[in-house]
């Protein structure tokens, strides 16, 4: 493998080879239960993202003034800030978005990705290679979020951009029954399953790692 | 030169069984109840297994990359078992996902065949019955017609008797013996699945522990828990015994070599789950019918009862704890 800067490295490793979902099974909670349509999934995934890296940096700025002794209340205290910030603007600005994931979005705060991120790299490192890496890992979420959601709306529900009236596109027609097991939990597992085991084959096929 | 001793070592006994002769033999054991399937729901059950069974082989040859399609045979058992829990006359798309579904999910993602943990044809039926519902619950089934082999039986539908009290009335025990019932096209008919299972019974393919334990179950909580609405508390049991999938389940699904204990402990025990969880589904849950899910669910626990049962040996000392 070539050298590539550290800042690089930081930056590209969560989305492919160290990615959260995939390769960390890191946040499950979030993965299972909001991915039945594309936009909820990707919804949390950016949600999940913004306070990533805004606690990443903050973390990052304060290891210094944090005892090791109270790190994760420390954690827990500055994710919470900005999980209650994105709640509410959620809550203001897409209410429908809002009322989809529900119980999911204060969860947030206890995403073991992001307090992951926060013990294991932004809490030793400087300002902005915590933010690269906040920035990667959080694009590596919404990537796997996005890529679950497309699979189960697609086979669950026969749609895209769902579940909104206005907006779903019948991919098959109206009058495709969908495979409705993939839009419940059980099918949340199935699925989850199957793109593991492809994504091994295709880290096997291409020698990463 | 000939006379020469052959030094080897063991095994020097080898049997002639095979994985492809047990499967051959449990498609002759299902094949009195596929006769009667097609004697009473007609040349659409004849089409709904035949897709089954073809897909079922093809599927698994494409995923091993074989030619030989039939090859072990495992994979028509399941195709036709798969068949044999589904409606008598489904969409064909219905068929071939949920047998796909059997043998990718069921099976060759665990790693094919003797590793799979669950039984492929049940994963089916659990995958279809979760997508698509509305084609196995409710007033949806089509009514027998005895000999009328080229008759559309979809257009007659009704409950299957373990899915309404009024239903299950309307038929005599002897019906539900012989199978002039309305149901999964190969679950109906008791006399032919019995007939099928002491031939595998014969063979040695299958030990009554588990079938025993599941039947006596499902007969005893029946009659004490059944509230007797069948003429009393003996014909309720037997009812229960009788209806739905119990008798498929309990002799061709749950004594899969695979998915079931290997210890003569453990196979009652497995038998004895089947039943309580089946009997608490029917009496107590939402569901009319719960063989297929007690049976999964069974088939879970399996390495655990396996563990918990190992037999002492011969003229060895308990473990002191």
């Amino acid at each position: 493998m070539k050298a590539t800067s550290p800042y690089m490295q930081d930056l590209t490793r969560g989305i492919i080879k160290e990615n959260p979902v995939f390769i960390a099974l890191l946040g499950m909670c979030p993965t299972l239960g909001v991915t039945a349509f594309i936009v909820n999934g990707v919804g949390m995934g950016l949600a999940a993202t913004a306070v990533l890296i805004a606690s990443n940096l903050v973390i990052s700025l304060l290891r210094n003034f944090i005892p090791p002794q109270v790190r994760i209340p420390c954690f827990i205290v500055i994710i919470a800030t900005f999980v209650t910030i994105i709640e509410m603007v959620l809550q203001a600005f897409q209410p429908v978005l809002y009322e989809a994931l529900g119980v999911f979005v204060p969860l947030i705060v206890v995403n073991c990705i992001i307090l992951g991120r926060a013990e294991a790299f932004a809490s030793k490192r400087p300002v902005i290679r915590s933010l690269l890496d906040g920035i990667g890992m959080g694009i590596g979420f919404t990537l796997a979020l996005f890529i679950l959601a497309a699979v189960r709306e697609i086979l669950g529900h026969g749609t895209i951009l769902g579940p909104d009236p206005d907006s779903a596109i019948h991919l098959f027609g109206a009058n495709f029954e969908p495979m409705a097991l993939f839009a419940q939990p059980a099918g949340a597992f199935i699925a989850l399953g199957l793109l593991l085991a492809i994504v091994n084959l295709l880290f096997k096929r291409f020698n990463i790692n | 030169m000939d006379n020469k001793m052959v030094v080897s070592s063991s095994p020097h006994i080898r049997s002639l069984e095979s994985v492809q002769s047990v499967m051959i033999d449990v498609l002759i054991a299902l094949f009195p109840a596929a006769l009667m399937a097609v004697l009473l729901f007609g040349y659409k059950a004849l089409i709904t297994m035949i897709i089954s069974v073809v897909t079922a082989m093809l599927v698994e040859a494409l995923w091993l990359r074989k030619r030989d399609i039939f090859s072990d045979g495992s994979a028509a058992v399941t195709g036709l078992l798969f068949a044999m829990v589904l409606p008598p006359a489904p969409p064909w798309w219905l068929v071939v996902v949920g047998v796909a579904s059997a043998i990718i999910i069921g099976k060759q993602v665990f790693g094919g065949i003797g590793y799979n943990i669950f039984n492929p044809a049940l994963v089916g039926r659990a995958v279809v019955v979760m997508s698509w519902g509305g084609y196995l619950v409710g007033r949806v089934w089509s009514q027998p017609q005895p000999f009328a082999l080229t008759a559309d039986i979809s257009a007659i539908t009704t409950a299957t008797p373990l899915g309404g009290q009024e239903e299950a009335l309307a038929v005599s025990l002897t019906n539900l013996f012989i199978g002039n019932v309305a149901g999964c096209l190969g679950e109906t008919s008791t006399l032919a699945l019995l007939l099928g299972a002491a031939w595998l019974y014969y063979k040695g393919h299958i030990d009554l522990r588990i079938p025993g334990g599941f039947i006596g179950v499902v007969f005893i909580m029946g009659a004490i828990f059944g509230g007797g609405f069948y003429g009393g508390a003996l014909t309720t049991g037997l009812f229960h015994v009788l209806a739905g999938g119990v008798m498929l389940g309990a002799l061709f699904m749950a004594t899969d070599m695979v998915t079931t204990p290997v210890t003569a402990k453990g196979k009652l025990i497995f038998g004895i789950g089947c039943g309580i969880i089946t009997m608490m589904i029917r009496l107590w849950g939402t569901l009319p019918e719960g063989v297929t899910f007690a049976i999964l669910l069974m088939n879970a626990v399996t390495p655990i009862i396996d563990n918990f049962t190992v037999p002492q040996q011969f003229g060895g000392v308990k473990k002191s704890a």
